[in-house]
């Protein structure tokens, strides 16, 4: 017993050690990226944004299963809430803006789930095109509380921690925004790694086998659409911060559509997959669409082939499997 | 001793294209049974097991456990009363090693797959009991590969990890054996051996050497209706059986 102790122990800090090392990897790239793109901190704000959203497609459709080309209600949710207390409740803290924007999008995610997990297959792709279509709709009707087409504006954080202002460079959003990925990655990290996640991946696998092991699939899935609908969130929440505007784009198909393929050009099922594909495909966006604003979507649509075809699963994938081959690991 | 069966199914009736593949079929297990479920190919043997599960409504009929009638249950809810059934072909999960199955369905069992922080290996009473499956099915050597890396003899071994890992009253094994290569078969039959003496087991198999070396009691099934019921002895003398299945006797080496 005492070794099994002695091993569990030893299993426990090695664990500890792995969940330490790859957020200093992504905190090394994000102080790398702020002194190389001084002047694209908003870019890179963005991209962080859009990050949490990717990766809460990812919670849903890589490790449960699920395909959605929904989850921008969630994002756009979490942005409008965040949005509205600011400009309407004078919920001007930024930290307080976040909780909001997380709540909002967990909120969006339990709707999403209780409408989503009553069909399956084809059925279920089409009921997440309505969810988003739904909230689109009613947040462009509500356009007192949320300026319809033109916007929501009027949203003006204070200072963070009483401290820093959010500055014209957007130098404090980006490194919040750092804050906030690095937290939400160790937190799915173990969320992951936990029973509740290893029931979640066997449910994306085979859903039936979980249940002849005695698994609630429905509600386990639902469990996980509220924590992808607070990751989502709190993407739309620092969208709404560092903008300081929420249009109806962010709840949008085409943001949803957009966001799932960044997830499968990086790899579904993996975490480091998500931030792969995004960072991937919105930097490409970037310099691509500066050179040549026409051909962004050809070459977008080319990107996606070749990555289908030489890469399926994904470029992180393909990374890894290239690790695997040089260091002759499985 | 206490004689109410652990599992009844009483009248269960199902058609599949006006063909009855289940007809009012009535079976009862006590703790301790040990039953095969035998019938040639299409007999209704898996649809049996989907009835009882609740995979598939039956038309009519009931099923009890312990006395309890679960027809209003999801086939989660009869899982964790105790009836737990393996597949006829093997159905894991490709990405999990076989350490992850057996941990999933300790904590599955335990109620503890809902909690968002912890790792099993940091478990060390789940890592206790998922060493003690694994060693008694010989599988510890493998414990951290991928299913999908092993033979398939080993995969149906896992398939019985993930059934004894829920601790069931009932199990209900689905051919075992099928597509297990010959040689591997013995370490197969000493696991069934092993199997916890109050279990109550229906076993559906074609292999019918193993059979009779299991089976206290056979239970033939033919066109979805049960037509004997009692000794396995018996069984191999009646007319009926041998007409519908047990022809295979004469060269029981070779099953159907
Ligand atoms: N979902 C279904 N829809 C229609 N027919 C089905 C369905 N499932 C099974 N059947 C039919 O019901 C009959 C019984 O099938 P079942 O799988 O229960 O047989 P079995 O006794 O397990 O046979 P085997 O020994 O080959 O495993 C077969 O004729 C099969 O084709
Ligand atoms: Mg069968």
């Amino acid at each position: 017993m005492t070794v099994l102790e002695n091993e569990a122990e030893t299993a426990h800090k090695q664990g500890a050690m792995r969940l330490v090392a790859a957020p200093m990897l992504l905190l090394t790239l994000a102080i790398a990226g702020y002194f190389l793109f001084p002047d694209n901190l908003a870019l890179l704000t963005r991209i962080i944004a859009i990050s949490l959203l990717v990766l809460s497609i990812d919670l849903v459709t890589g490790i449960c299963g699920v395909a959605t080309l929904g989850q921008a209600a969630m994002f756009g949710a979490g942005a409008y809430a965040a949005g509205i207390g600011a400009a309407h409740f004078g919920i001007t803290d930024p930290l307080a803006m976040t909780v909001v924007g997380a709540f909002g999008g967990a909120l969006a995610g339990l709707l999403s789930g209780l409408v989503m997990l009553r069909a399956h297959g084809l059925p279920q792709l089409v009921l997440s095109i309505a969810v988003v279509h739904l909230f689109h709709e009613a947040a462009n009707k509500a356009s007192r509380w949320t300026g319809g087409s033109d916007g929501l504006t009027g949203i003006t954080p204070s200072p963070l921690l009483g401290l820093f202002d959010f500055d014209l460079w957007g130098r404090t959003a980006y490194i919040y925004g750092v804050f906030l990925l690095l937290l939400t990655f160790v937190a799915l990290r173990v969320i992951v790694s936990s029973p509740f996640g290893m029931l979640c991946r066997g449910i994306g696998e085979d859903a039936t086998r979980i249940e002849a092991m005695g698994g609630d699939v429905r509600g386990t899935m639902l469990k996980m659409f509220v924590i992808a609908g607070f990751v989502a969130g709190t993407g739309g929440a620092l969208g709404a911060i560092s903008t300081q505007v929420v249009g109806l784009d962010t709840l949008s198909f085409a943001l949803s559509a957009e966001a799932l393929v960044m997830l499968v050009l990086g790899g579904a099922g993996s975490l480091y997959g998500a931030l792969t594909g995004t960072v991937t495909f919105m930097w490409l966006e970037d310099v691509i669409s500066a050179a040549n604003p026409f051909h962004w979507m050809t070459i977008v649509g080319a990107l996606l082939i070749a990555a289908v075809l030489f890469a399926p699963r994904g470029l992180y994938g393909a990374v890894e499997e290239l690790a695997a081959r040089i260091w002759g690991r499985r | 001793m206490n004689r109410e069966p652990v599992f009844e199914a009483v009248g269960l009736q199902k058609n599949f294209g006006g063909v009855a593949v289940a007809d009012n079929i009535t079976l009862a297990l006590y703790a301790g049974d040990r039953v095969a479920l035998i019938g040639p190919n299409g007999a209704g043997k898996t649809t049996f097991v989907n009835l009882v599960t609740g995979n598939v409504a039956p038309s009519a009929g009931k099923v009890r456990l312990a006395g309890k009638d679960v027809m209003a249950e999801s086939p989660a809810m009869r899982v964790r009363r105790g009836l737990v059934r393996t597949f006829q072909l093997t159905r894991l999960f490709q990405r999990m090693t076989v350490a992850e199955h057996v941990a999933l369905a300790i904590l599955q069992r335990e109620g503890r797959t809902g909690r968002l922080v912890g790792n099993f290996r940091a478990m060390p009473n789940v890592l206790a009991e998922m060493r003690e499956i694994l060693a008694t099915l010989d599988l510890s050597l493998v414990a951290d590969r991928l299913v999908c890396e092993l033979g398939y003899g080993q995969q149906r071994l896992v398939e019985i990890a993930l059934a004894l890992a829920l601790k069931p009253k009932v199990l209900l094994l689905d051919e075992p054996t099928a597509g297990v290569p010959a040689g591997e078969t013995a370490r197969l039959e000493s696991a069934l051996d092993q199997l916890p003496p109050d279990l109550a087991v229906l076993m559906i198999e074609h292999d019918i050497d193993l059979v009779f070396r299991f089976a206290r009691r056979v239970v033939v099934l033919d066109a979805g209706a049960v037509i004997f019921d009692g000794q396995p002895g018996d069984a191999a003398a009646s007319a009926q059986v041998r007409r519908v299945y047990l022809g295979n006797f004469t060269d029981a080496r070779h099953p159907a």
